[in-house]
Order: structure tokens, then sequence, then C-alpha cells
């Protein structure tokens, strides 16, 4: 089977966020960068599939010249080919992603059978990519998928809600997008990282477009005067703590 | 007209509909327009009522034989759903369709921007109407705001959970009507759909529920070290979590996570025990009414949110509270 996982590259993110003078970005200098959370899964899964059924996993993304580290990535644990899809840096809107994504997919070739993408994006949270390009093909799509398995034709996929599970069936091809803990990703090994490095990208630059969203400037939340308060320090801070718990009647 | 979707499943409304239809009311206050809403299955005469004190003039209960199977529950199918909200926005042209940035809400508006080629901006907490619309809106779980401009015909907006107080107006309560109508259904909405669900009770107080929450983060050193923080929630009856890390790390399980990626939670009291407090965690404890830290380092980014806090070493302090709670228990 062929599998398409769409990724995206994200600042790693610490304890605080700044931005850029202009406001339009957070300022990466002091940050790595990585595959954002819910789509490192996707890879994790679409490299299981193709452990578990066979066919090939090719990894998309669209963004800045250095997000061939990702794609690099995504190669050494498995992912066989990569489609980069070019950007001056300048943000792509849901819907320009969505056609981007797309033009490219149409001009690949390739009949993916499952097209996996991350629920939402760690820094656009849009929710909406993956849905779109499912319209865009007539595919079924499941989203915020946390089990997934393949069975002939069929995919059946389970959603977590409070007190259990929802379940899922559609037939391939089909748009999954997965959250976070439906896997826990491997690291790559030394020989899967060089043998990535010979992997193939193939790379375009689409064309920006107003989507109809655009972003006016980011802002940091406002911080709320804060002050803490010591109980003390070591195990001998314990009765205070139960003070604590006392006053704000926990026991 | 503006619209609000009104999530219910099998009945029971998520709460978080009235924050969307407290933005969508100043947004009709704004623009001067009435205020609509839909709901997909019955609407029970309470729900009705309540939605007299914001102010909405009709509410469209829209339904499907395909998933109702005879009851007045319609099963969740996201497109058909959508369907629904669709057949409104082709009827009756409104400026705007907001619902909750729930899993479903985004899901389905998500489903409807794909159906209408329309943009959809998720997550807002604020608007200003205007031939575009200038939307605030959260970015990285809300440990960031992105200002935008929401063009489109019919404006589509979630509006993150938790971030708005609900108000009423019934200042401008009314009666309002009530539109039932049958979805017109293609095959194609109805081929994603719950097909079963599986019940699973662990009989413990769940993350997002608990009124104490003792999380631990990379300081526990390993999935053993859980065990006091295990014995400290017992005591509290409460539940216990982790950090990314430590999921990532395959000490908890992920259910267990605490962060954007993972559970919100919203104790009266959240421990953190040796957890740095990198800002993907913070989202999903900001809801905790109270912090206590507990953490070797008295400038771990933790310290600057946490209300209360201990310098020292987990491992000797969580017992020592455990002890000292036993003790004064007898």
């Amino acid at each position: 089977m062929n599998i398409l996982v769409c990724i995206k590259r994200v600042p790693a993110t610490g304890g605080k966020i700044t931005l850029t003078p202009d406001a339009q970005e957070i300022d990466a200098r002091m940050l790595g960068f990585t595959i954002s959370p819910h789509e490192e899964c996707a890879v994790e899964e679409a490299v299981r599939l193709v452990e578990k059924h066979g066919g090939a996993a090719t990894v998309l993304t669209l963004g800045p010249n250095g997000a061939t580290e990702q794609l690099r990535d995504a190669m050494s644990i498995g992912v066989e080919r990569a489609i980069h899809l070019e950007t001056d840096g300048r943000e792509f809107d849901p819907i320009a992603t969505t056609n981007a994504i797309v033009n490219a997919i149409r001009g690949d070739g390739t009949n993916y059978d499952v097209l996996l993408f991350g629920n939402e994006a760690a820094d656009t949270g849009d929710f909406q990519v993956g849905v779109r390009v499912a319209y865009a093909f007539g595919y079924p799509c499941v989203t915020g998928i946390k089990e997934l398995a393949v069975n002939g034709n069929k995919v059946t996929a389970k959603r977590e809600v409070p007190g259990g599970w929802e379940i899922f069936e559609v037939l391939m091809p089909a748009v999954i997008t997965v959250k976070e803990g439906i896997n826990l990703p491997r690291y790559p090994s030394l020989p899967g990282r060089l043998k990535a490095k010979k992997k193939p990208i193939a790379t375009s630059q689409p064309a920006w477009q107003d989507g109809g969203l655009e972003k006016i400037k980011l802002m940091t939340p406002p911080e709320e005067a804060h002050q803490v308060e010591i109980l003390g320090k070591g195990a001998e801070a314990a009765p205070k703590v139960v003070d604590l718990l006392e006053r704000l009647g926990l026991l | 007209m503006i619209l609000t979707y009104i999530e219910q499943d099998r009945e029971k409304v998520n709460e978080a509909s009235f924050e969307a239809l407290t933005l969508a009311r100043q947004l009709a206050e704004q623009t001067n327009a009435p205020l609509h809403a839909i709901t997909i299955g019955s609407a029970a005469d309470e729900l009705v009522e309540r939605l007299g004190a914001f102010g909405v003039r009709t509410l469209h209960v829209a339904s499907s034989e395909a998933l109702s199977a005879g009851n007045t529950a319609v099963e969740y199918a996201p497109a058909a759903y959508a369907q629904s909200i669709v057949e409104i926005i082709h009827a009756q042209k409104p400026a705007a369709v907001l619902a909750a940035g729930s899993e479903r809400g985004n899901e389905i508006m998500a489903h409807v921007a794909a159906k209408t080629n329309l943009p959809m901006a998720a997550n807002c907490i604020e608007v200003q109407a205007g031939d575009a619309y200038i939307v605030t809106r959260q970015r990285w779980g809300g440990s960031l705001f992105e200002q935008a401009k929401l063009k489109g015909a019919t404006k589509l907006l979630t509006v993150a959970p938790n971030s708005i107080p609900v108000v009423t107006n019934s200042f401008v309560a009314q009666t309002v009507g009530t539109n039932k109508f049958v979805t017109t259904l293609s095959e194609n909405d109805l081929r994603t759909r719950i097909i079963s669900r599986v019940e699973t009770s662990s009989g413990k107080v769940s993350l997002g529920e608990a009124r104490v929450v003792v999380g631990g983060g990379r300081g526990v050193g390993s999935a053993e070290g859980f065990k006091i923080l295990e014995e400290l929630a017992d005591l509290l009856g409460g539940a216990v979590g982790g950090s990314r890390v430590v999921t990532g790390l395959g000490w908890r399980p992920h259910a267990d996570q605490i962060g954007q990626t993972g559970n919100r939670i919203q104790p009266e009291l959240y421990i953190s025990c040796g957890v740095s407090g990198a800002i993907q965690h913070l989202v999903g404890a900001k809801g905790a009414k109270h912090i206590l830290a507990i953490n070797t380092d008295p400038d771990a980014s933790i310290m600057y949110k946490a209300d209360y806090a201990v310098i020292g070493d987990l491992h000797q302090v969580v017992p020592a509270i455990s002890a000292e709670m036993r003790k004064r228990r007898g």
C-alpha cells in the first residue's frame, strides 16, 4: 500500500515564547525545529503500516528550505521518499496549504491508499487542512485518531473520548488525521540517518495565495501579575503543604 | 443573520456551545443582525428556553432518518452534521457561523469549510465585525495569540473553549421559534460515521475531572518513581498525570499526558513534581485554580506560573507530605 504523510516544521518551544520585532513569527534563533507532535506520530504510523502491509511511505511538507531537516528525520525511520513544497518563509493559510498539497499529490502520479495528517498543527492549530484535502479528492476523512488498523480495503479508526472510544470504519483511499499517543515514535538509528541522506526529495515552489485567512500579527497573552509563595525547602515543608491542602478544603 | 451551532451528543449539550453563542451575540449586536442557532438531533424544551436568554430568535433543528433509526438522537457523522449547517448557509446566507472549538466543533466546521470552500478561523477569542472580520485566535494551544483578517461571504469561526465568560442577556430574552428540517444527505455524507462505541472505565477519577492532580515531569526519573505520586494522589482522591517528556519516555501512558497534545486539567490544585514547565505542558494545566510546584530548581519556568512552591527533591518532599497527611489523620 502507498501512504502519504503530511508534516509541518515548527519551532521546538521551551519555557517561554519570544516574538520577532515585527511580531510575524516566533523568534526561533535560540530554538531548534521539530516535526509538529501529532505529525511525528503520523510518520511513525505510516512506517508501521508499511512494515505490516508492504508498500512504501512518502513524506510531504510545505515549508521553508530548512524543512528538509524534518523530511530527513522522517526518512531516517523508514519513509522512502519526500516531497518538499518549498516556501520563502511566508505563511500559507489553510486554503493555500490545501491547494499546494492537492496540486502536489495530483502531480506526483502515485495513487495513495492512506493520506495521514496530524489532527492540528502545534503552531497554527487550524484543524482543517486534512479535511479540505479529503474533499478535494472525494475521499472519506476521519480526524483525531488514536488507533488505526487496515484490513483489506477497510480502515478501522478509533477516536478517544472521555470515558471510552468512538469507532469509525471507512474504505480506502482515505484521509486520517491522527493524534499524539497513537504510538510512541521510534528514535532514528545511525544507519537510518545515513540512509536518509541518500533518499530522494522532490522539490517544487508552489505560488503563495490569499486563501482568506490572513495573519496580521502575533501577540503574547497578557501576563497576569504573579507571585509565588515559597512554602519551604525539602521534606520539612510537608506540614505547610498539608496546611495548604486543608485551607483549600482538599483533605 | 448570525448562526451558532449548538453541539449535542446523544441529547447531551456541550456547554462550550454557550461560549460560542456569547461571542455570536456580541457579533449580532455589533452588526445589528438577528441571532439564530442550529442543532442536530432533538431540541429539548430546556434548550429552547436557555437559548432565549441569549436573544436567539430561531433554532433550526436538523434531523436525519439515516442516522437516527427512529430515535430523536442523531448518530455522529461529521459530514452529515456539516451538511445541515451548509443547507442553512445556502438558504439564509448568514454573515457568520460560529461553533465551539471542541473536537467536534472544529471537525464539523472544517467539513463546512471544505464543502463551501470558505475560509475558517479556529479557536477565536475575540471578533470585530466588518467587511472582513478581525479575529483574535489562539495559537500553540493558547500560549500565543494571532490577530488575523477573516474573509468570506459567510465567515466561519470556532471559539476557543474556556476562554470567554458565558453571558446571557435576559433583557432581550425572547421566545425562540423552532424550524425543524430533514437534511438532504448524499452517500458521501454518511461514509464517516460512528459504527460503535467502547466504554472504558478504570474506576478511578479522570484527569479532566479530578479536584487534585499530582503531575510528574522528568525529575521523577523513572516509571517506578511515580509510585510516590500515586500514593499522594490516592490519599487526596486525585489523579496522576505527567508531562510530554514523561509520556514520550514511556514512563506513563499517553492518556496520562497533561499538555497541548494531551489532557487539559482543571483541578482545584495541581501539584507539579519535577516539572520544568514547558509551555506545551502549561497549556494543559492552565485550568488549574492553584498550582503547587515541587522542584529543585527555584528558577524553573514552572515557578513563574505556580502559586505555591517547595524547593526540594520531590523524592523526599512527596513522601513527607503523604506521611504528614497520615499522621494528622491518625
